[in-house]
């Protein structure tokens, strides 16, 4: 496979408003939309606005839309188009526009807000934490994610509902509160802030976040459901909520 | 003026990696309003990069591992440059801040006891790095932002400060953009930390991110600080070349750990021939040595592949220059003819993975074109190494930022402890100092107007230079002449070419508006990088010797005289001063680790 000259269209604008501009551009061999973004930036658009840091599917900061799909675009192959096929990238579409391919993530970092920091047992100092790695490894698939905001730009609950911003943290921020309600040292109960805080109860499990998390982690079937049958228990089952409660120190082993 | 934006805090930490973010929690906690100011998204560091894991003497593993040994592979790594203070603090403190990020939430890998498993890495003793799987820089991110962001420390995301302000000869705040809007903010303190990381964009072959532009450093210089061991660059032996999509994506050494070997363009296994008369009582003298050594490593000496990061990233760029490279500028890692498919898939899955991934490439099939890549500078802002603190009152540096810590070469893990326990230390030292202080410095206006214009001045340009253009030819510059294998004359070269960068930096121009401009945001960082690229340059011709992450063709060796002593740089005119100085004295205690 050798260069060729590719038809790209990349959405540019801002909050007001914007269009597909049409480059044609140079593709080597293997490179990812990425580098040809940065292409038309070095040769074409310099003021051309787009986020990236580690250039390697690490950091989450390149997301956007690729002929629709939203990936990273720092994993997205040219290898994957043909040579005579037009490629579109856009900026993801559940959060506002800054300019060009860069949005407006800041409803991500109030979320997170919301979120209860880990709450180790009272009077556990640093350095007596003792854990079984079979018990770190279902919370340690949760921190594998790098908050590229992928799930929650594909999550309907958000993506079409702006009203719903409101009450709904989103899959990545529920994700963070069952990390915590399984971390085998955490001693708050995570399911009322899920619920009430977070709006767990508006996730109806379509599964469109997990099918889109660049690291693979199984967001609904391993965080979600879980969490909402934890939720259930609680509610539908108030003695064994009681029980839970006086045998506190082993709570959330199951 | 009177409509900029304006704030005041005690303490600003300029950075959110981990040294800043350790640093801005501990001024937090100590009564200090602080705040974070960062160029991108919260938790986009950097940081999140590092891969093997935390350098901590917990002896978790190794129950016989202590801050003693720590500190001494410490200063034997940095090839006794370091200064000693500095290497003796990040040994005693680095357990406890590793075990204090568990307490925030952090979840590491555990040993059959329960407690932090701790993993083998080059240069040190004992297994002693803290980690979790092969994402250690992630999970330490994730924790401090979770940890910042529950205290509610105020975060300026996507902010660039472009420089710092004074008030005589104290620090009194930084002027910088909104990286959104390009509208100006300027920040009211009297204790500035910068935590901003390395150099390793003014270098076309790097695993460093776009923010690695050396801001730190400029701002330092150009408020009054110097900086010290500049010369001492640390490449990472094997790094990506080729794809494009994978360019600078460094390799670990467990793939030559797990059998692969480094060819040349002719097929040979070249390594046996860079073994240094110091390695060769310990290194295998054929291959069949070098590979039953895979298997019992009792009665084989290892395979020269595993030499010391230098050693391996001499060689690779010997043969290079040979021209005895691979079709893109590097040799060949084959790990595909060595091992079975099954074999690698099972003991590298993440490399296997992530270069499938990111570029096709499978690794259990075709060799890889790696080269020396730019991956950390060991030189920085000299501090106090108790306090962090620069020579410019109020202003303290943490982190890979600073300098001192690791002398001439860096073990693999101490970077990661060292953004924790310097962190803590400057933002403990900054928030004291500006809470005793009786009157605090003032903001100049004539300073911030001056800022203003100049960071506007490339839209006054007109028909002038493409900044993404400059940036290249830097970057080839010092790639090639002030790279992994320096001589004198390449670098003499590379001072005659600096000028004429400095030039085209006031032709920069620049399209469109100020609102998230890359190219802007690039002509502000230039000016920056070539200011490092010359102290960089600079130090490198005057340290005519090679030690640690210096390595000169034409003074190969290392000299007993420049064992004693720091290069240390600083602002002169519009240009860069070099002088030497001694190595700060090495208490008896401490000495007498050395004697074994």
């Amino acid at each position: 496979m050798a260069s060729y000259q590719a038809k790209f269209q990349v959405w540019r604008g801002d909050a007001s408003g914007g269009a597909f501009t049409d480059y044609d551009v140079e593709v080597n061999e293997g490179e990812v939309v990425l580098d040809i973004i940065h292409r038309i930036q070095a040769t074409q658009a310099g003021d051309l606005a787009v986020r990236w840091n580690c250039k390697a599917g690490k950091c989450g900061s390149c997301s956007a839309e690729v002929n629709g799909k939203p990936r990273l675009t720092c994993m997205t192959r040219m290898s994957t188009f043909s040579q005579e096929e037009t490629i579109n990238v856009s900026p993801i579409r559940a959060f506002p526009i800054i300019k060009d391919l860069v949005t407006d993530v800041s409803f991500n970092y109030e979320m997170a807000k919301k979120v209860q920091a880990f709450t180790p047992p009272e009077g556990l100092q640093p350095g007596e934490y003792r854990m079984q790695q079979v018990d770190v490894e279902r919370s340690q698939e949760f921190r594998k994610c790098i908050e590229c905001f992928l799930c929650q730009n594909v999550c309907h609950v958000i993506r079409d509902h702006e009203e719903n911003k409101q009450h709904f943290a989103g899959p990545r921020f529920l994700m963070q509160a069952a990390e915590l309600e399984m971390h085998p040292l955490d001693t708050a109960d995570r399911r009322q802030v899920a619920e009430e805080e977070l709006g767990l109860g508006f996730c109806n499990i379509t599964k469109c976040c997990t099918e889109v998390c660049p690291e693979n982690i199984h967001i609904t079937d391993n965080a979600l459901i879980p969490l909402k049958e934890r939720v259930i228990d609680t509610k539908y089952d108030p003695l064994s909520f009681l029980w839970r409660k006086f045998k506190a120190p082993d709570a959330k082993r199951r | 003026m009177s409509e900029m934006e304006r704030h005041a805090y005690d303490v600003v930490v300029i950075g959110a990696g981990g040294s800043g973010l350790r640093a801005a929690i501990e001024a937090h906690e100590q009564g200090a309003k602080t705040a974070i100011v960062c160029k991108s998204l919260l938790g986009k560091a950097h940081t999140v990069m590092a891969e093997g894991g935390i350098a901590a003497a917990m002896g978790n593993v190794w129950e016989q591992d202590n801050w003693q040994v720590h500190f001494r592979d410490t200063m034997r790594g940095g090839k006794m440059l370091n200064h000693w203070r500095m290497a003796q603090l990040h040994a005693q403190e680095a357990p406890q801040r590793v075990y204090e990020l568990e307490t925030w939430g952090a979840l590491f890998d555990r040993t059959k006891e329960g407690k932090i498993s701790q993993r083998d890495f080059g240069g040190h003793r004992y297994a002693r790095l803290a980690h979790v799987g092969d994402r250690t820089g992630l999970e330490m991110i994730r924790t401090l932002q979770q940890r910042a962001v529950s205290l509610g420390i105020d975060v300026f995301m996507e902010c660039t400060i472009t420089e710092l302000l004074k008030d005589g000869d104290r620090i009194s705040g930084a002027f910088g953009y909104w990286r959104e809007s390009g509208r100006f903010i300027c920040f009211e303190a009297p204790s500035v930390i910068l935590a901003t990381g390395g150099i390793g964009k003014s270098f076309q072959i790097t695993s460093n991110s776009w923010e690695y532009t050396g801001d730190g450093h400029a701002m330092a210089m150009r408020a009054g600080a110097t900086l010290v061991n500049m010369e001492f660059v640390q490449f990472h032996p094997t790094g990506m070349v080729w794809p494009p999509s994978v360019k600078g994506i460094l390799i670990t050494e467990s793939v030559r750990g797990e059998g692969g070997v480094l060819r040349n363009s002719e097929g040979k296994r070249f390594m046996f021939d860079y073994i240094s008369e110091y390695f060769k009582h310990e290194t295998a003298d054929s291959e069949e040595e070098a590979d039953r050594w895979y298997d019992d490593h009792v009665n084989n000496r290892r395979p020269p592949e595993l030499l010391p990061r230098d050693e391996v990233a001499r060689a690779i760029n010997a043969e290079i220059k040979a021209g005895r490279g691979s079709p893109h500028g590097g040799v060949f890692l084959d790990v595909a003819s060595r091992r079975s498919a099954e074999d690698i898939k099972r003991r590298l899955p993440s490399m296997y993975h992530q270069f499938k991934e990111l570029a096709d490439v499978d690794i259990t099939a075709e060799p890889m074109e790696v080269a020396p890549t730019c991956h950390y500078v060991m030189g920085g802002v000299e501090v106090d190494p108790d306090s962090a603190q620069s020579l410019v009152p109020g202003l303290y540096a943490a982190g890979e930022v600073a300098g001192g810590m690791h002398g001439s070469n860096r073990l693999g893990g101490n970077s990661l402890s060292d953004l924790l326990v310097f962190g803590k230390r400057a933002g403990e030292y900054a928030a004291s100092y500006a809470q005793g202080l009786t009157d605090r410095p003032k903001v100049d206006d004539g300073q911030v107007s001056g800022a203003g214009r100049e960071a506007l001045a490339a839209f006054e340009v007109e028909d002038g230079e493409n900044p993404y253009t400059l940036h290249q030819d830097l970057q080839k510059t010092m790639q090639s002449l002030a790279g992994i294998i320096r001589r004198g004359e390449d670098l003499q070269e590379a001072l005659e070419t600096l000028p004429s960068y400095k030039e085209r930096l006031d032709r920069l121009t620049v399209e469109g508006n100020r609102q998230y401009n890359p190219g802007w945001h690039l002509a502000l960082d230039l000016k920056n990088m070539v200011l490092v690229s010359e102290c960089l340059a600079k130090a490198a011709l005057e340290r005519t010797e090679s030690r640690g992450g210096h390595t000169r063709e034409d003074f190969p060796g290392p000299d007993e005289g420049w064992g004693k002593k720091n290069i240390v740089c600083r602002v002169a005119g519009d240009g860069v001063d070099i002088a030497t100085q001694p190595l700060p004295e090495m208490p008896d205690d401490l000495k007498a680790l050395f004697e074994e």
